[in-house]
């Protein structure tokens, strides 16, 4: 029975079985559909179960709670061979955050720094950044990571003729070792006093624009920005007594210890990931320069700003519109290909996996986790870079 | 009336399936060839020359297993494996045995539904240094950078000794063997440690100039190296523990490759006599033929033909046979009498 828009009620004719109603069919074939992928899976699932109890390997998450055994060459948190599987997992999944985090924030500033260079006017930098990017978008990121990596421990002098061009700097093969400020209680009061600087700066630059806008009065804020970022911080330094003590590393038989230090593996992996996939990046952004229509830039020259501010304040922020799908992409890419680092010797959380996975027997728990982790990172990503886009698209009405 | 033939015929398919997991003789003999998961490449233990063909202790193990069953010690097919491939390749029935230098651990004989079938070669984890560091003892090694290669009980003993010690180390992890070779004789670290005949083979055949390397004396833990095969497969298993035994016991006897022939013709011992076929049904009880002993031993030669051939002290490895010589030599090399 259905109204017609007067209220009125209208008999319909009969429709026949309920097979010719074409909803009804459309839910019948996603029911099947459904249970022909539930079925499939529930039979893998419970046939892998029962091959594996059968041949009787050990099944379960109960091996998490055990002892690792093994020590982790770099990790971000303390770790000792006394704790769990658990703890080396996370220990791994820092260090892959570690490098993938700043492998992105690297790689996205040389790759737009490379992709404005290939549309550049001089000849000899157009060229030499496309020679750079056709290079490393066509060689394979694992020969890449190792031509680094033996770069690295080739070329560096061994032991304690390390290069030392500042004191309490050492780089050789065992990594770059450099002295840190000793923990004194005044570091959080610096800390505090920095963020009140940075968060007066941003409320002064918020004048200085509303100002501009009512009274056409432009002040130079990079002055007053410097004054307030570095100052205050500085004051509450000399303040607190100005606690200059420094964890040197030292020589000690093998290596340089103290201080804090970047391994080679570290450095390989992060200049590797970093220039691959920057070559990317920059033809990403290059295509968004190129995306934005040329009369854009005619009516900026022609209004009277200079080349930097076109770029800066006309063409960049329209390019970003079709620069940030594809760059979601990259950096995604940057987050997995770190897997790669267990090839030269960097304990991610690939490399902690495979070495838990061979302990343990449990193939199959341990990549269970190895792709649950990853699938998360990327989704977190992906999530963040889509609200990133709507924020830079433009509302069309 | 159609429906229930078709599910009863998938219900007695997948019963049958269930079953088909043991009898790896069946499958070897209806095959032709015996598939044997062996070392990517170690010198001494299995390595493959530039034509293909494949040398060293385990590879000869392989050899006696396909002698024993097959009648022919070249009827293997090789399957080079990481170590963390190793034991994955045997639980799915993708080799038949795994003669790879696989230490024997209780976690591994009873969580991955594998066993060990015997001991090939008594081993124990050292560590190498190169000369220049001037380093005379293990216990000299705190604060030291290791190679190691990944999912290895080297790992584990490494980070043991240290901890016993009380001493620190920083270890540098690879995932292949290839990789940590070159990442110590770059000189990324300062120490290498794995099995001691790993050591051997490895500053004989890829150091650059193996004078400048010197292994340590200590021997940090025992690493009793054999082969493996599948749980539940009982048959297969006792084929290849006494394909083991009977170079040991072989050796014992003093039958060679190149006497065996003529003691199996003309030999009065009758323990000899049991091994090499002329008498009693050692090799059918097993479901082999009777002349499996002389199969393999016409094949690879006893123990310490092997030994001698692949590690010995007249080759690059430059072994002396220590705990792997026999029982009646103070070493510890016992075969189960084979009647």
């Amino acid at each position: 029975m259905s109204e017609n828009t007067a209220g009125v009620e209208i008999a319909r004719p009969s429709r026949g079985s309920i097979w010719n109603d074409r909803s009804a069919r459309a839910v019948f074939y996603q029911a099947l559909l459904i249970a022909a992928v539930v079925g499939a899976a529930y039979y893998l699932v419970s046939n892998t179960l029962d091959n594996l109890s059968e041949r009787e390997i050990r099944t379960g998450f109960g091996f998490l709670d055990q002892e690792a055994g093994f020590f982790i060459g770099e990790t971000v948190i303390p770790f000792d061979a006394a704790d769990s599987y658990l703890r080396a997992f996370f220990v791994g999944l820092l260090n892959t955050l570690r490098v993938a985090s700043i492998g992105i924030v690297f790689a996205s500033i040389i790759g737009v720094v490379v992709g404005i260079a290939r549309l550049s006017r001089n000849w000899l930098i157009a060229k030499m950044a496309t020679v750079y990017v056709e290079t490393v978008r066509n060689v394979p990121l694992l020969l890449q990571l190792f031509f680094w990596y033996s770069l690295i421990t080739g070329a560096l002098p061994a032991g304690q003729e390390a290069l030392s061009p500042l004191p309490g700097i050492f780089l050789n093969k065992s990594g770059l070792a450099y002295a840190v400020p000793r923990y004194d209680l005044l570091h959080p009061y610096l800390i505090v006093a920095f963020a009140i600087g940075c968060i007066g700066a941003w409320l002064y630059r918020r004048w200085a624009r509303a100002r501009q806008e009512e009274a056409g009065e432009q002040r130079s804020i990079v002055l007053p920005v410097l004054a307030l970022v570095l100052a205050l911080p500085l004051a509450v330094f000399v303040l607190g007594g100005a606690p200059l003590a420094l964890d040197m590393p030292e020589w000690q038989g093998f290596r340089y210890a103290g201080g804090d230090e970047i391994t080679p593996e570290f450095m390989a992996l992060l200049f590797g990931l970093t220039i691959y996939t920057a070559g990317f990046i920059a033809e990403i952004v290059r295509s968004g320069l190129l995306a934005v229509d040329w009369g854009q830039t005619e009516a900026a020259l022609a209004l009277g700003l200079r080349r930097g501010r076109v770029l800066r304040l006309v063409v960049l922020p329209q390019a970003l519109r079709v620069i940030i799908p594809p760059i979601t992409s990259q950096y995604l890419n940057i987050t997995k290909n770190s897997s790669l680092a267990v090839a030269i010797g960097y304990p991610d959380l690939v490399s902690v996996t495979n070495t838990s996975l061979n302990q343990t027997g449990q193939a199959i728990e341990c990549i269970a986790i190895l792709m649950a982790v990853y699938l998360t990172i990327s989704l977190a990503i992906s999530t963040f870079m889509n609200w990133y886009n709507r924020l830079a698209a433009l509302v069309e009405h | 009336m159609h429906a229930w033939r078709i599910i009863a015929a998938a219900g007695a398919i997948a019963m049958l399936a269930m079953t088909a997991q043991a009898g790896t003789l069946d499958d070897v003999r209806a095959k032709g060839f015996v598939q044997c998961g062996v070392n990517t490449g170690l010198a001494g233990f299995a390595i493959a020359d530039s034509q293909g063909g494949w040398t060293g202790l385990d590879v000869d193990y392989c050899k006696a297993i396909a002698a024993a069953v097959l009648g022919d010690g070249d009827k293997v097919k090789y399957t080079p494996l990481s170590a963390q491939q190793r034991f994955t390749a045997l639980q799915s029935g993708e080799i038949d045995v795994l003669s790879r230098n696989t230490t024997w651990t209780l976690t591994r004989d009873a969580s991955l539904g594998l066993v060990f079938a015997g001991v090939t070669y008594f081993d124990g984890q050292g560590f190498m240094v190169p000369k220049s560091l001037g380093i005379a003892s293990a216990y000299e090694l705190d604060g030291a950078e290791v190679c190691v290669q990944t999912g290895t009980t080297t790992e584990l003993n490494l980070a043991d000794f240290f901890r016993s010690q009380g001493m620190s180390f920083k270890p540098v992890v690879y995932e292949s063997l290839a990789e940590s070779k070159v990442g110590f004789f770059n000189g990324r670290c300062q120490v290498y440690t794995t099995d001691a005949s790993g050591l051997a083979s490895i500053r004989a055949a890829d150091a650059p100039n193996p004078d400048d390397y010197v292994i340590l004396p200590e021997i940090i833990s025992k690493e009793p190296l054999g082969p493996v095969v599948r749980r539940g497969d009982e048959q297969w298993f006792t084929i290849v523990k006494w394909v083991v035994y009977a170079t040991i016991e072989a050796e014992e006897k003093g039958v060679t490759a190149a006497n065996v022939d003529d003691t199996r013709a003309n030999t009065t011992d009758p323990v000899v006599q049991r091994l090499l076929g002329t008498a009693g049904e050692m090799g059918a009880l097993q479901g082999l033929d009777n002349d499996w002993a002389f199969n393999i031993i016409k094949s690879v030669g006893n123990y310490g033909e092997i030994f001698d051939r692949n590690v010995g002290p007249n080759t690059l490895l430059r072994l002396e046979r220590g705990i792997n010589a026999l029982w009646t030599e103070g070493g510890l090399m016992y075969a189960m009498p084979a009647r």
